[in-house]
C-alpha cells in the first residue's frame, strides 16, 4: 500500500512541477530579462550574467512610466469601486427582487459581455471625443465600468443567492429598515463574493490594453500597459527590451500581491455554489 | 402584549391564486394560539402577515387596537421565530440576542443585562461568545428564542420552529415553550403541521385547510367535536376511524356491524335531515375490550385482529372493515399529506382500536369490542360536515 502510494505522490508530483515550471517559464523570461545590462539583452542567457537595477531606475526616471502608473492605480481602483457598489446593489435586486424586466435586464448585461470589445472602440473612440472626454480618466473609468459590470452582477448575485431569505426577514421583523437589513446582515454575509468580485473587476481593469490605446492620446491618462508600447530607447538605434521587461515586472507585482492576500477568499467564491457548505 | 385581531384577512397572489381566504380570529392578550395544518394550507402565509412580512390584500389586522395592515414589521413590535433559525451566521450568540435591542438604540448596559437575562433563561450563557455555526441544533433554536424574548415584544410569532430538531429534542423544546409563553404571558402565534404540537401547546387551536379557516377552539374541542371530516380526522393520533355506513331510523349499518343510534344521535341527525349514506367516525379509544368492559349496555362488533401492537400501557388493534377504504376529498387531502397514500394501504379499510393492554386479544383470532356511540361522529360524505355537532 505504501509503495503505491508513494509511486502515486511521485507521479503527482513530477506532473505538477512540469505544469508550474510550463507556467511560469515566460514569467522567469521576463525576470531575467529585466535584470540584464543592455549589452547583454541579446546573450540568450536565461540567468542574467551581471544583474543590474539599470532597467528600473530607467524607467522610474521618466515621468512616462511614473504617470502611467499613477494613472493605471488610479483608474482601476474607480473603475473597481464604482462597479463594485453597482453591481452589489444590483445584483441584489437580481437575486431577492421579482420586478418586471428583470430577465430583460440579466439578458442586457449578458449581451454588453457578448460584444468583442474591439468591435466597439471605434464608436466609443468618436462618442467620448465628441463628448470631450477623450483622453481623460473618466474616459477609461466608463468603459470599464461597463463591461465589468456583468461580471460583477453575475459573480455577486450567485453569493447573495446562497443568503437565506430568512435572514433578512428575521432583520426587518428585528427592527431593522430594508437598509440596515442590507447594510448589517447582507453585506457582511457577502463579503467574500465582494472581494472577489473586486479582485476580478481589479484585474480586469488593470490588465486592459485595447482601451488604454484606443481611447488615450497623451500621458494624462494613459495607463501602463498601453504606456509601455510608446517606449522608446534611450537612442535611436537602441531597443526598449529591458525597460518593457523592468515596466511589465512592477505592474504584475500589485496583481500577485493581491491574490496572495485573497487567494482563500477568491477560491471560495468562484466554486460558491457549487457544492452546498 | 396585545391581542392580536384579523377580520376577513385575506391573501391574494398576483397570479390569482387564494392562499388565505377570509380569516377572522380574536387572538387574546397572553393567549396561545396554534395554526395548524397540512402543507399549502395558508399557515404561514397567515403569519407572515401578522408578522408584516407579506401585504394583506384584503380585511385589517390590529394589534392592540391599532390598524397594522400598512405598517413595517419594525413598527409592530413583534418576534419572529423562524423553523430555519435565522441566526445572523457573522455574529455571535450575544451579538445575535442584542440585535434588535440595538437596532432599537437601547443603550449598552441595558442590552448586556436583558441579553444575559435571557441567557440564563435559556441556559445558554456559556454559549454567548460562540458563533452559530458551533452550536447544536437544539442551542441554536434556544438562540432564536432569546433573540425574541429579549426585547419583550408585544407578540411572538414561531414559524414551525422546532420542525429541524430530532424527535426527542422537539419534546422537550416544546415543554420548554410552553414553560417561558406561560412565565411571559406574551401573546403567541405558533405555526406547525404537527397536529401533536397543536394539542399539547395551544391554549387554542386554529385548523386550516386550503386557505381556510375549517375550525377554532381548544385542543378538547377540536378532539371531541370536530366540525368536520378534515377536523376529525386531522387531529389525533392514531386519528380517527371512518367507515361508510347505511342510515335508517334507528340504526347505523356498517360494515363492522349495526350500530343502533342513541338518543343524542338521532336528535341531531333528525334535526338536520342527514342523507341515507353517511361516514361514521369512530376514535381509536371509542373501542373496548367487550371481556373487560365494565358495563354491559351498548352494541357489540365481533372483528378478526390482524395486528397487534402491545405499547405496554395500551395495546392497538388493527382490523379491516368490508367494502373498500372511505374516500372524500379531505381524507385524500390528509393521506397525501401524511403519506399514507404513498404506503399502497389500498383495499379494505383498515381500523385500529385502542385497548386496555390486559386485553386478550390476539392476532388472527376474532375478538368482541363494545363500541362508545357518545363517542361516535357522523359525517355527510357530500361536503364533510360533522352531523352530529350540536353547533353545525
Amino acid at each position: 500500500m505504501a509503495a503505491v502510494g508513494r509511486s502515486h505522490a511521485t507521479r503527482w508530483g513530477v506532473v505538477n512541477v512540469v505544469v508550474v515550471l510550463y507556467a511560469l517559464f515566460p514569467v522567469w523570461w521576463i525576470v531575467a530579462l529585466s535584470f540584464k545590462a543592455p549589452s547583454t539583452l541579446t546573450d540568450g542567457s536565461y540567468i542574467p550574467t551581471d544583474w543590474t537595477w539599470e532597467n528600473y531606475r530607467g524607467i522610474f526616471q521618466t515621468s512616462e512610466f511614473t504617470r502611467a502608473l499613477i494613472n493605471s492605480i488610479g483608474i482601476a481602483l474607480i473603475a473597481t469601486l464604482i462597479a463594485v457598489v453597482l453591481g452589489t446593489m444590483a445584483a441584489y435586486a437580481v437575486a431577492r427582487l421579482r420586478f418586471p424586466g428583470k430577465q430583460v435586464l440579466i439578458g442586457m448585461s449578458l449581451l454588453i459581455a457578448m460584444f468583442p470589445p474591439i468591435s466597439l472602440v471605434s464608436p466609443l473612440f468618436n462618442i467620448e471625443r465628441s463628448i470631450g472626454i477623450f483622453d481623460t480618466w473618466p474616459g477609461l473609468i466608463i468603459p470599464y465600468m461597463t463591461f465589468s459590470l456583468p461580471l460583477a452582477i453575475y459573480t455577486l448575485s450567485a453569493f447573495f443567492r446562497e443568503i437565506p431569505w430568512d435572514l433578512e426577514k428575521a432583520a426587518k421583523v428585528d427592527g431593522a429598515t430594508p437598509a440596515q437589513a442590507f447594510r448589517m446582515v447582507i453585506v457582511p454575509l457577502a463579503a467574500p463574493g465582494v472581494f472577489t468580485t473586486a479582485i476580478l473587476v481589479f484585474i480586469f481593469c488593470w490588465n486592459d490594453f485595447l482601451f488604454a490605446i484606443s481611447l488615450t492620446s497623451t500621458e494624462s491618462a494613459r495607463t501602463v500597459p498601453a504606456a509601455i508600447a510608446f517606449f522608446t530607447g534611450s537612442s535611436q538605434f537602441q531597443q526598449p527590451t529591458g525597460s518593457i521587461a523592468a515596466a511589465a515586472v512592477v505592474i504584475t507585482i500589485p496583481i500577485i500581491i493581491f491574490v496572495l492576500l485573497f487567494q482563500r477568499r477568491i477560491v471560495a467564491g468562484l466554486t460558491s455554489g457549487a457544492v452546498k457548505g | 402584549m396585545a391581542e392580536i385581531v384579523l377580520e376577513g384577512v385575506t391573501k391574494r397572489y398576483p397570479d390569482g391564486s387564494l392562499a388565505v381566504r377570509d380569516v377572522n380570529l380574536d387572538i387574546a392578550d397572553g393567549e396561545f394560539v396554534i395554526l395548524v395544518g397540512p402543507s399549502g394550507c395558508g399557515k404561514s402565509t397567515t403569519l407572515n402577515m401578522i408578522a408584516g412580512l407579506e401585504d394583506i390584500t384584503e380585511g385589517t389586522l390590529r394589534i392592540d387596537g391599532q390598524v397594522v395592515n400598512d405598517l413595517a414589521p419594525k413598527e409592530r413590535d413583534i418576534a419572529m421565530v423562524f423553523q430555519s433559525y435565522a441566526l445572523y451566521p457573522h455574529m455571535s450568540v450575544r451579538e445575535n440576542m442584542g440585535f434588535p435591542l440595538r437596532l432599537a438604540k437601547v443603550d449598552k448596559a441595558t442590552v448586556d443585562r436583558k441579553v444575559e437575562e435571557a441567557a440564563r433563561v435559556l441556559d445558554l450563557v456559556e454559549f454567548l461568545d460562540r458563533k452559530p455555526s458551533n452550536l447544536s441544533g437544539g442551542q441554536r433554536q434556544r438562540v432564536a428564542m432569546g433573540r425574541a424574548i429579549v426585547r419583550d415584544p408585544k407578540a411572538f410569532l414561531m414559524d414551525e420552529p422546532l420542525s429541524n430538531l430530532d424527535a426527542k429534542l422537539r419534546v422537550q423544546m416544546r415543554t420548554q415553550i410552553s414553560r417561558i409563553q406561560r412565565r411571559l404571558g406574551t401573546t403567541t402565534v405558533y405555526v406547525t403541521h404537527d397536529q401533536t404540537e397543536a394539542m399539547t401547546l395551544g391554549d387554542r387551536v386554529v385548523v386550516m385547510r386550503q386557505g381556510l379557516v375549517q375550525q377554532v377552539g381548544t385542543p378538547a374541542e377540536l378532539y371531541d367535536m370536530p366540525r368536520n371530516l378534515f377536523v376529525a380526522g386531522f387531529i389525533g393520533s392514531p386519528s380517527m376511524n371512518f367507515v361508510q355506513a347505511s342510515l335508517t331510523p334507528d340504526t347505523l349499518h356498517t360494515p363492522l356491524g349495526d350500530l343502533p343510534l342513541d338518543d343524542r344521535m338521532r336528535r341531531e341527525l333528525e334535526r338536520r335531515d342527514a342523507p341515507r349514506e353517511v361516514i361514521v367516525g369512530l376514535r381509536p379509544e371509542a373501542f373496548e375490550d367487550a371481556s373487560l368492559a365494565r358495563d354491559t349496555g351498548g352494541p357489540a362488533v365481533t372483528v378478526t385482529v390482524d395486528v397487534l401492537e402491545s405499547l405496554g400501557s395500551d395495546a392497538y388493534v388493527y382490523f379491516t372493515a368490508e367494502g373498500g377504504p372511505v374516500s372524500t376529498a379531505e381524507l385524500d387531502e390528509l393521506a397525501t399529506d401524511s403519506g399514507l397514500a404513498d404506503t399502497g394501504a389500498g383495499g379494505d379499510q383498515q381500523i385500529v382500536a385502542r385497548l386496555d393492554a390486559a386485553t386478550h386479544a390476539r392476532e388472527g383470532q376474532p375478538i368482541e369490542l363494545r363500541v362508545d356511540l357518545s363517542k361516535a361522529h357522523v359525517f355527510d360524505p357530500k361536503n364533510g360536515a360533522n352531523l352530529t355537532h350540536p353547533e353545525n
